[in-house]
């Protein structure tokens, strides 16, 4: 086996990469949710001075790229790797980002797991010794994922109860072989999974039984319990997935509903917000982990956290021709103190 | 591998029989409350259109023809300044079902798509939704009129 390797999917770094600095982007409905002063950026209109929102979400994606390399004391032309992925067809938001900020790009899709897709990719990258330092970073926009996923924006339709708004955000976080900050220990790839949901209405219960999995398969792979951690925060399940990853994760022997929350349900204030089930998007997770877990982990308030973003990996040609949806969800463990 | 392939069909129904009892219930009652009051509206007030025209003295043919041409036009007039959305968010059927419903679903993918040109934005996309709507509407009137040609007389 891999000297790394821990069980089945868990990787343990000999030289935990460190997050030195993040930055967090959001529109501005999520502006008024309960974690707004939190974000680094919070924009008066989800246009951005751009001609079209996927113009707008690729600035917000580059935009938020230069703020955390700004707040990490860095140069641009200091990160080696720049990993990051979108919603939008062939990625348009990281790929015209990486355009003009001209860093060696990989473009990732795994739809909103992409967060934690590419900090354990950078991890890897960072532990690996081949790269000092690198971003992930990732974005989602409501209007444009509104328009390529389901309908225009002024049909006169009604959103079910189990439906999630897609956030307007982005998180970008830098990672380092060395320097202050939190670490990433852990990180536990997650198998898709499909138990043959096909309510695009209802992602959270597409992607619960992914989420479940990769939770439990690493607590089995570490050896942790829930306890290890102070928070245990999935990315976009809203209500609904939450309860049911909650209660599967449950059956597999693990008791997590002390320390366990989801971003979707801790950006909005569903009721007062109209927002049914939660959040969701790339850029769910990542502004919630860039803006508000990173500096509570900062001042010591969290120590230790799960985190798992997780992704319906439906495309819209998928959906018409009748497939179920299949879910993936990746978990990466950031702690303070290595040694605990 | 049949019996695999079996264990994993029982296991998805068990796991879509889970999640039906985690939804919530919509609430039909309020949803159908707010249906009819709104499209009842819209019907009143296209009769009151009716009316009007009539003591302008136009006759029965040109009414018909006055009274969803204007309802199309408020239709799309309140879709582009952006009412419509939110009226249809609360009144569901009741203002997708009226021509002015209609109206919306023709303009709302017009505007949207308007970025990416007037051709291949605009025109092209503009019967997104009303397109399946266009087609077996026409259909079925053809399949009722040759029924009615060979049968009716």
């Amino acid at each position: 086996m891999a000297s790394k390797k821990l069980g089945k999917q868990t990787v343990k770094f000999d030289h935990p990469p460190v997050i030195i600095g993040t930055a967090a982007t959001v529109g501005p409905k999520e502006g008024q949710g309960p974690l707004s002063s939190y974000f680094d950026t919070v924009l008066s209109d989800d246009l951005y001075g751009e001609n079209s929102w996927e113009l707008a979400e690729s600035k917000m994606l580059r935009e938020t790229v230069k703020l955390a390399v700004q707040k990490s004391d860095k140069n641009i032309t200091d990160m080696e790797y720049m990993l990051s992925g979108d919603l939008l067809n062939q990625l348009m938001s990281a790929t015209f980002a990486a355009r003009d900020l001209g860093i060696p790009f990989f473009g990732l899709y795994g739809a909103c797991s992409t967060m934690t897709e590419s900090l354990s990719l950078g991890s890897m990258l960072i532990d690996g010794g081949y790269a000092k330092h690198l971003v992930a970073v990732t974005s989602s926009h409501f209007s444009a994922a509104e328009r390529q996923f389901r309908f225009p924006l002024e049909l006169g339709n009604q959103r079910p109860l189990t439906a999630q708004w897609t956030v307007t955000g982005s998180g970008a976080a830098i990672l380092a072989s060395y320097g202050q900050g939190p670490r990433i220990t852990h990180v536990t790839t997650g198998k898709v999974i499909d138990l043959g949901i096909k309510d695009a209405n209802n992602m959270g219960a597409a992607m619960a039984p992914a989420a479940a999995d990769t939770i439990a398969t690493h607590f089995e792979d570490t050896g942790f319990a829930p306890e290890s951690y102070d928070l245990i925060v999935t990315g976009d399940l809203g209500a609904i997935g939450k309860e049911i990853t909650q209660e599967m994760v449950y059956d597999r022997g693990y008791n997590i509903a002390k320390v366990y929350n989801d971003c979707g349900l801790m950006i909005f204030d569903n009721k007062a917000q109209d927002t049914h089930a939660g959040g969701s998007g790339c850029g769910c997770s990542a502004s919630v982990f860039c803006g508000y877990i990173y500096q509570q982990l900062q001042k010591n308030k969290l120590n230790r956290v799960l985190l798992i973003s997780t992704g319906a990996l439906l495309s819209t040609t998928s959906a018409q021709q009748g497939q179920s949806i299949p879910g993936i969800a990746h978990a990466v463990t950031i702690t303070n103190n290595v040694k605990g | 591998m049949e019996n695999k392939k079996l264990q994993s069909i029982n296991k998805q129904q068990e796991y879509n029989e889970y999640v039906q009892q985690k939804i919530p219930k919509p609430t039909y009652f309020k949803n159908c409350i707010w249906a009819f009051i709104v499209g009842g509206l819209i019907c009143v007030f296209g009769q009151f259109l009716a009316n009007i025209f009539k003591g302008m003295g136009l006759n029965k043919e040109d009414v018909a023809s006055a009274v969803p041409m204007t309802l199309v036009f408020l239709g799309a007039f309140f879709t582009g300044l952006g009412v419509y959305d939110q009226l249809g968010k609360r009144a569901g059927a009741g203002s997708i079902v009226p021509i002015t419903g209609f109206a919306n679903s023709i303009v709302s993918p017009a505007m949207e798509f308007k970025r990416e040109g007037y051709v291949f934005g605009v025109a092209a996309k503009m019967f997104v939704l009303a397109g399946p709507v266009l087609v077996y509407g026409y259909g079925s009137s053809i399949i009722v009129g040759l029924l009615y040609y060979f049968l009716g007389r």
